[in-house]
């Protein structure tokens, strides 16, 4: 790790939602200038579903351009797309059409290059539930050509951030809650050093204590560590205290990007509607967070 | 840090990690150990029962180098398999790890958990037994199973590609394979005996030369230069099947990101 742990810590005392006024500086400045992090043009990726082989077209002519340093969020329903773009920059889907650049490497002709700066968290914490997270964290630290003994410190550097003790690191991890399990998918992720780290709805699904403990964790990282961090995520409030800038995406669209405020401000100067985000996520996606939570999963393919 | 050290620490990494994974499912080891010993025991004894010692020779070698066999291509087919069960296959897909890297590190612990496994079942039948072994040519018999590896390593690597193009029934169809050459390749009989359609694909099974090999160095004690019909076939299965295998692995994983396949699912 670069030096995670030995930066100024934040003041932050977790909370679910922070007004403009009190969400804290960041220390970390965003370089808007040099080559972006993450720079997707026109991307496009299509499903061929069901037995009538009709095309999905999950991810319609996205283009982004995401800055070293910032964190960006990408809100959107169930099936909207998010995680669908967040697996084409994991270089797990191929493109349809458009080109991606992580760091200025190209995620189709630099494959290699690309994965050894990347590491997502999905939603689901996926593990070999039966090894230890010492066990899982090894291999994965290993597999991107790590020292294990430097992993192991790592890990429990950064385990003890997030609240689990080294005591636990020898048990099965499937001896551990759900929210155990994400913080130590986030512990993998970061073992790795990324410099664009996909948070692929991190805390979705975490009780209330696992989730402040995972964005507060989400905010150190922005102040102390070199990471650009992409965040998909349903919760306004999440979104909200953690991201600088914010793209809606609705069936395979970005329908609108900006930072948190002016969607805020825009959707209150436009529309006439309160100034929060949930008024900006369904004028834009013309979707409740009841549809959200309600809709299926369009990413999904099966056989 | 050098490739070299990268590549090498990324293929230990599977092998460390299957060997955490054996010892983590201990209980199942046990029991699937009972099952080999158990079977290999059953079919040995008829040939106890018959009062023939070559028949007897001729099944042990069929339970004792099927078992290795099969061992080894279930473990390297079932790579993919095993870990979309388990979910982690986009984050082994997703690290910077070329794909003879992974194939390489599946393979060493397939090899030595299928010889560790190969020689306690061949214990419990020296024990059973009164095995005749006097003639035997014990290097024949390991020149056959280093062949043999090899031409089943590159099928099992061929066949691991299967459950990354068909999401569920790729495991189906890799446990239909192995049926298909245990049936074929003369594991407890001649394939002389075998219809005739049947003994024209019993050519393409390696299975089928290294029993014959084997058999043909351990019970009769013939010289490997004796053997020269069997090990060529050998030679070539293992030269293109391994890099053949490997190529079409990069295929399907193509295939898989392009159709979303490896997406987990369940």
């Amino acid at each position: 790790m670069t030096g995670l742990l030995e930066q100024p810590k934040t003041d932050s005392a977790p909370q679910l939602s922070l007004p403009m006024a009190q969400r804290q500086a960041r220390l970390r400045p965003i370089e808007t200038d040099g080559v972006p992090a993450l720079l997707a043009e026109r991307v496009t990726k299509r499903f061929v579903v069901g037995r009538k082989r009709k095309p999905v077209v999950a991810v319609n002519d996205v283009s982004l351009r995401i800055p070293r340093g910032e964190i960006y969020g990408i809100l959107g329903a169930n099936g909207s797309g998010k995680s669908t773009l967040i697996r084409l920059v994991s270089t797990l889907l191929t493109l349809d059409a458009g080109r991606v650049e992580v760091f200025g490497h190209d995620i189709e002709r630099e494959e290699m290059a690309v994965k050894r700066v990347i590491n997502r968290v999905s939603v689901d914490a996926a593990f070999f539930k039966k090894l230890s997270p010492h066990e899982n964290l090894t291999y994965a630290a290993r597999l991107y050509g790590m020292d294990a003994g430097q992993a192991k410190r790592d890990a429990i550097e950064i385990l003890a951030r997030l609240g689990i003790g080294e005591k636990r690191l020898s048990r099965p991890l499937e001896q551990m809650s759900r929210g155990m399990q994400q913080k130590v998918a986030i512990a993998r992720a970061l073992l790795t050093s990324p410099t664009l780290l996909l948070l692929d709805e991190p805390t979705t699904g975490l009780d209330p204590r696992s989730k402040l403990d995972v964005q507060a964790f989400i905010e150190e990282l922005r102040d102390t560590h070199d990471a650009t961090i992409v965040l998909t995520t349903h919760d306004l409030d999440e979104a909200e205290r953690l991201c600088d800038r914010i793209a809606v995406i609705n069936d395979g669209r970005v329908v609108v990007e900006d930072t948190p405020d002016a969607l805020k401000a825009k959707v209150a100067a436009e529309r006439g509607l309160a100034p929060t985000l949930e008024s900006a996520f369904m004028t834009y996606t013309g979707k409740s967070l009841d549809d959200d939570l309600g809709d299926d999963d369009k990413d999904d393919d099966d056989e | 840090m050098t490739l070299m050290t990268r590549e090498l620490r990324a293929s230990y990494a599977f092998v460390e990690r299957n060997f955490n994974l054996t010892k983590r499912y201990w209980g199942w080891e046990v029991a699937f150990l009972v099952y080999a010993v158990a079977g290999a025991l059953a079919v040995s004894l008829i040939g106890k029962d018959q009062g023939s010692d070559r028949l007897l020779l001729t099944l042990v070698i069929g339970a004792v180098f099927w078992n290795y066999l099969s061992v080894v291509f279930s473990f390297i087919a079932e790579t993919v398999a095993w870990e979309r069960w388990e979910g982690t296959l986009e984050y082994t897909f997703m690290a910077p790890v070329r794909r003879y890297t992974q194939m390489v590190g599946s393979t060493l612990f397939a090899v030595a958990y299928g010889l560790v496994h190969t020689v306690v079942v061949l214990a419990v039948l020296a024990l059973f037994f009164e095995l005749d072994l006097s003639r035997a040519n014990f290097a024949t018999g390991a020149v056959f199973m280093v062949l043999g590896s090899f031409s089943f390593i590159g099928i099992g690597i061929m066949t691991a590609i299967l459950p990354l193009m068909y999401v569920e029934r790729g495991a189906q169809m890799t446990f239909v394979l192995q049926s298909v050459l245990l049936l074929i390749s003369g594991v407890y009989y001649s394939v002389d005996i075998l219809p005739g359609w049947m003994q024209v694909l019993s050519h393409f099974s390696p299975a089928t030369y290294v029993l014959e090999g084997v058999r043909a160095g351990l019970i009769d004690g013939t010289g490997i230069g004796d053997l020269f019909g069997d090990v060529w076939p050998l030679l070539i299965m293992g030269t293109v099947f391994i890099p053949l295998g490997v190529w079409l692995f990069g295929r399907a994983e193509r295939y898989a990101k392009r159709t979303g396949k490896l997406k987990r699912v369940g």
